[in-house]
């Protein structure tokens, strides 16, 4: 902080007097004061000459050497380059020259230099940044820098920060008038960030109008700030409700529609993971260049994998304990066990590294909102994957039969359905969805023989809460239960968050034992 | 309040009962008065909602509106099924529900009037009163050398007695009997028919039934329903001459 | 048949810990008669589990409740026994303070929680143990029983209960030593814990425990009460034609099972020197079913039965083939419930005997 505002001193300085003196900005760099040599760059760096980011970058490099009459080199490899040109210098006598000095005092003047420079330089990014630095700093000494770079500003995104930096910079300086100061609120009140809250909050000994002005600002910028908050809330909910709902929807199919008690449910979701994983070892070996593709090439995958240990499932146990839902439950407990058990022989316990794809990488900003793109991405395939499971139900000829077997077992078998084959079908699309949930987990989770574990009872919730058998209902609750859980962690923090839902989601049971969205009727009484 | 203004000896009375599920009428504006000590049939199609109007008497299904009183003027649909069935009124499933893993010794103890709260089942021991009491029902039952056989082991007719008798253990003031001789032979049914008028004397029945040659053998006052209201009522005669249960049950 | 096999493990029970017991005090260390200390600590901790196992055929034995979180209510006991085995350590802490447990030191705290007070006095801590578990079980079970939530739901809320709890202790603000529960024990009713007669004692009382539990469920169940119940289990909507109120019954053998449960946990705490979150895995809780189901559920004496054979092979997998233990565990689940529904004791028993076997769920 204390350097920055050196330099914008110095700028000042140098803006001040603008070239009055016709000095040369390159005068005392070659100076043996350390102090003048700061002095020097300070001055240099306010100069506005081209070259100055040149030859102060060379000093920070070592690179700058002087000779005994002071003429500047910069050493570029076996060359040298005259340090006020930049054009290549023949005839020089590597021996004659000495490096110009710098000690520690000196380098954070070359820092702060480089800084301010930044201000004027070329490439828009690092002006921006700059401004942002300035704006941080709200230095009262960077106003006349910062005048001379908004006006001579040409982007509208920079000239916004400059603006914003400017506005910052006049609520911070004493002596502005009150004009300049309503006018700096409304700059601030339009970034509506908390960093121009903050500014706002600092002003002090400012005149009635230009306080209730702030005060104004501040409130109105309170209120965005709690809308956006809400709104991130929401976000984060929804994401959380897209992974509940992508973990509990197989179970909606396997417990919701054919009544089984899937235990090992959670171990469906985890083999899609590593089926993920194995998928991106083997893409690494194969085809490095398409690994950004390895999500898209798993999911189907993964739904074969987990639908086909799920067919072998209900084919070789399952089916010898319908009706017994008590018995089927500890059964694919046991069969959980002996999974996790199995893929941490395979796989070893440690967890293992399931890469994200650049395109699922990094974050936008949406005025207050941020909105990480792996996040999007699970709620659009959440989305994607309900919708594509209700078609498969509605539509498909597969999805007829099993609702005519769920309804009416023995009219279907009668109408020549093979309600055996729709059993284990029926069990592999749910364990298959399940599957694919486990490319979806392997993104935000820890992909480990216990990552199933973790999701059992919270879909178990989901698919209760939401009705048993209905799958609106399923996705209604998994994005209730997101979203109040997202808005119980900033009171509650995010354990006691998740162990309130829990209690209340057995109180609710036991208000409602069949869901939010029962069925109702005669079926229903059986 | 109002029951001033019914007969004294009124002792079910079910006035505009609707039950609704999801949109479908199981129960629609019935009304049905029974008398203390009489025998009733109920008889009507698939679907015309005897079983639901057993369901709203004792206490299982909630009826959306209507009023169902019992003895003087009880409000059943405030009571749950313990309480109704502590008032005395009893049910015979049409699927013979005894306690399979259990004796018919202890399924009729377990039916016997008495308190039913933990505190005094803990601490009971079998009275020689008790003793006597299933000693007769099981002569009446006819279960008397099955008596140390579990339930479940008995034929489909001893299970249908089995259940008739625990009602009689628990000598309600009103009998509800679904369908006591689906799946009986004649003779077995015959012998019911008989069972259910000795049990007459000294109870109050409904009998909900589809065999219209029991109904004719019970020889009592028979209620069609269809599509969960009253069609017709009176002698079986009267209402088999009936044109619209002729309709209801042969079609047009 | 009931009455002798109820008979004959609680002779073999009782005779195997006094016997166990007094091999490892009298024979000198090198005689081969001589009982290890660890062997002694092992059967005390399965008799432990025994009292759990117990307690859940207590209930889905005979009520047909299946609580895959009847652990929550062993390790309740547990804290309530750790509770009062903190408050014995005094000045001996790390940190030495007479009141404040070590981890209460180290959270900065300055005074005791209000729900620590009264478990200094060994009385006060012994009813906690029965009534924490009791009183958490009637709140509960209250609940569920009176909205009728019951089969696979009920299943699934107890576990959600557990696992609930589980997180729920592994706050540190709780105030039950977080992550790392309670341990460093020194005392138990001012006997050494670690000493090998406290530790035979701890033996003995676990067995006299476990007998007197076996008893009071033997009774609930062969009364009149216990013929109810079996009816609940098996019929439960007709019970309630016959004028029961299947809630207060489920109700009572679910509290009396807590109970049995907290008390078993209780005397495990001091034999193993730890009470930690753990113990509340919903993992726990559905080993001590399988321990019911593979002794045979619906007999009680399975459950002592099966509690001590799956443990003792648990503790000589994990010793021997580590890997194999969870290969193990899941097939004993599902060996059992395909081809052995009746468990171990079910295949010593004739078909059709006169007393409550294992039903069909409630029609409901």
């Amino acid at each position: 902080m204390r350097l920055l505002r050196m330099l914008l001193v110095l700028l000042a300085v140098g803006f001040a007097m603008p070239l009055a003196a016709e000095e040369d900005p390159f005068a005392g760099l070659a100076s043996q004061s350390f102090d003048e040599v700061s002095a020097a760059v300070g001055t240099l760096a306010a100069s506005g000459n081209p070259r100055a980011a040149a030859v102060i970058g060379a000093m920070r490099n070592d690179a700058l050497y002087a000779d005994d009459d002071g003429n500047l080199y910069i050493q570029s490899g076996d060359d040298w380059l005259e340090a006020r040109t930049g054009k290549k210098a023949a005839d020089v006598d590597a021996d004659s020259l000495s490096e110009v000095r710098i000690n520690n005092a000196v380098r954070r003047a070359i820092a702060a230099a480089m800084g301010g420079i930044d201000l004027f330089s070329p490439e828009a990014a690092v002006r921006a940044h700059a401004a942002q630095a300035v704006f941080d700093a709200h230095d009262p000494a960077a106003l006349p820098a910062l005048q001379k770079a908004v006006a001579a500003e040409k982007n509208a995104a920079v000239l916004r920060t400059l603006k914003q930096a400017e506005a910052a910079v006049i609520l911070a300086t004493p002596d502005s008038t009150d004009a300049d100061r309503l006018s700096a609120i409304a700059v601030l009140r339009a970034r509506g960030d908390i960093q121009a809250r903050a500014r706002l909050a600092d002003l002090t000994g400012a005149s009635p109008a230009v306080a209730a002005a702030a005060r104004d600002a501040m409130t109105a910028l309170d209120r965005e700030q709690q809308m956006w908050g809400l709104a991130q809330s929401v976000f984060y909910g929804l994401s959380l409700g897209s992974v509940l709902l992508l973990a509990a929807a197989g179970l909606a199919i396997t417990f919701g529609v054919m009544g089984v008690i899937n235990m090992a449910h959670g171990e469906m979701v985890m083999l899609g993971a590593y089926t993920t994983y194995v998928v991106q070892g083997l893409m690494r070996d194969i085809a490095p260049g398409l690994m950004g593709w390895s999500l898209p090439l798993a999911v189907p995958l993964a739904f074969l994998v987990s639908g086909a240990v799920g067919v072998v499932i209900e084919r070789g146990l399952i089916r010898f304990l319908y009706g017994r839902p008590l018995e089927t439950l500890l059964a694919t407990w046991g069969l959980s066990l002996i999974l996790q058990q199995a893929v941490r022989s395979i796989f070893g316990a440690s967890n293992r590294d399931v890469t994200t794809p650049d395109w699922m990488s990094g974050a936008a900003q949406w005025g207050g909102l941020t909105i990480t793109w792996n996040r999007l991405v699970i709620i659009i395939f959440a989305a994607l994957v309900i919708a594509a499971l209700m078609a498969a139900l509605r539509w498909t000829s597969l999805g007829l039969s099993m609702r005519a077997v769920t309804q009416n077992r023995r009219m279907a078998a009668a109408m020549g359905i093979r309600t055996p084959w729709i059993d284990a079908l029926t069990f592999g699309l749910g364990s298959g969805v399940a599957g694919i949930a486990g490319v979806a987990l392997s993104q935000i989770d820890n992909v480990s023989p216990n990552l199933g574990q973790g999701y059992i009872i919270d879909s178990f919730m989901v698919v209760v809460f939401g009705g048993v058998g209905n799958l609106w209902g399923t996705v209604v609750s998994a994005l209730t239960l997101g979203i109040v859980n997202k808005f119980l962690e900033p009171v509650a923090g995010a354990v006691l968050g998740k162990i309130v839902v829990l209690v209340l989601l057995i109180l609710f049971i036991q208000r409602r034992p069949r869901g939010m969205f029962p069925l109702k009727g005669r079926a229903a009484e059986a | 309040m109002k029951t001033s203004q019914r007969p004294p000896e009124t002792l079910l009375y079910l006035d505009d009962v609707t039950v609704n599920f999801d949109g479908f009428r199981a129960l629609n504006q019935l009304s049905l008065v029974l008398l203390k000590g009489e025998m009733r049939a109920v008889i009507g199609p698939n679907g015309a909602g005897k079983t639901t109007m057993m369901d709203v008497i004792t206490g299982r299904t909630r009826p959306d509106s209507g009023r169902v009183e019992f003895a003087g003027g009880v409000d059943l649909t405030r009571l749950d099924e313990p309480a109704i069935a502590q008032l005395g009124i009893g049910r015979k499933f049409q699927k013979p529900t005894v306690f399979e893993r259990q004796t018919v010794w202890d399924n009729f103890l377990l039916a016997l009037a008495g308190d039913r709260r933990p505190r005094f089942t803990l601490w009971a021991r079998e009275t020689s009163e008790e003793q006597d009491r299933i000693a007769e029902l099981l002569k009446v039952t006819k279960l008397s050398e099955h008596a140390y056989r579990e339930a479940g082991a008995l034929s489909h007719g001893q299970k249908q007695w089995l259940e008739i008798g625990m009602l009689l253990a628990q000598d309600p003031q009103l009998l509800l009997v679904d369908e006591p001789v689906a799946g009986m032979t004649d003779a077995e049914t015959a012998q019911t028919a008989e069972l259910l008028r000795e049990i007459n004397r000294s109870h109050s029945v409904v009998v909900v039934e589809h065999d219209m040659d029991f109904v004719r053998a019970l020889g009592v006052k028979v209620t069609v329903l269809h599509e969960g209201s009253v069609l017709s009522e009176g002698s079986i005669d009267h209402v088999s001459a009936d044109p619209r249960v002729i309709e209801v049950y042969l079609g047009r | 048949m009931n009455r002798f096999a109820t008979s004959l493990c609680l002779v073999l029970v009782l005779a195997g810990a006094l016997a166990l017991g007094l091999l490892d005090l009298l024979p000198p260390a090198g005689s081969p008669w001589h009982v290890s200390p660890y062997v002694v600590s092992l059967a005390g901790k399965y008799l432990c589990y025994a009292m759990l196992a117990l307690s859940v055929d207590l209930v889905w034995g005979f009520a047909g409740i299946l609580s895959l979180g009847h652990a929550a209510f062993f390790a309740m006991g547990g804290y309530a026994m750790g509770m009062y085995l903190m408050r014995q350590i005094g000045t001996r802490g790390v940190y030495g303070n007479a009141v404040l447990p070590d981890f209460m030191v180290f959270l900065n705290w300055k005074a005791l929680p209000w729900y620590w007070h009264g478990f200094d006095n060994p009385m006060f801590a012994g009813l906690m143990v029965m009534a924490v578990p009791g009183v958490v079980a009637l709140v509960f079970g209250w609940l569920a029983f009176r909205s009728r939530v019951t089969g696979v739901y009920l299943s699934i809320i107890t576990q959600a209960l557990t696992y609930a709890l589980q997180l729920a202790f592994f706050r540190n603000d709780m105030g039950f030593g977080g992550n790392n529960g309670l341990t460093d024990f020194k005392d138990l009713l001012g006997y050494p814990v670690a000493a090998r007669t406290t530790q035979v004692g701890l033996l003995w009382a676990s067995a006299a425990a476990l007998a007197l539990a076996l008893l009071v469920c033997r009774g609930i169940v062969s009364s009149r009460f216990g013929r109810v119940l079996v009816a609940v289990r098996d019929a439960e909507s007709r019970t309630r034609f016959l004028g029961y109120r299947p809630e207060s019954y489920m109700l009572f053998v679910w509290v009396i099972s807590a109970i049995i449960a907290g008390i078993g946990g209780a005397l495990y705490v001091p034999q193993v020197g730890i009470i930690n979150p753990s113990e509340f895995a919903p993992a726990n809780s559905i080993e001590a079913v399988v321990w019911v189901a593979v002794g045979g559920r619906g007999t009680l004496v399975g459950a002592v039965l099966g509690a001590i054979l799956v443990s003792a092979g648990k503790t000589f997998l994990t010793g021997a083939l580590p890997e194999i233990w969870l290969f193990a565990l899941g097939a004993l689940f599902i060996v059992v419930t395909l081809f052995l529904p009746r468990g171990i004791v079910g295949l010593f028993r004739r078909r059709r005997a006169l007393s409550p076997l294992p039903g069909p769920e409630p029609a409901e």
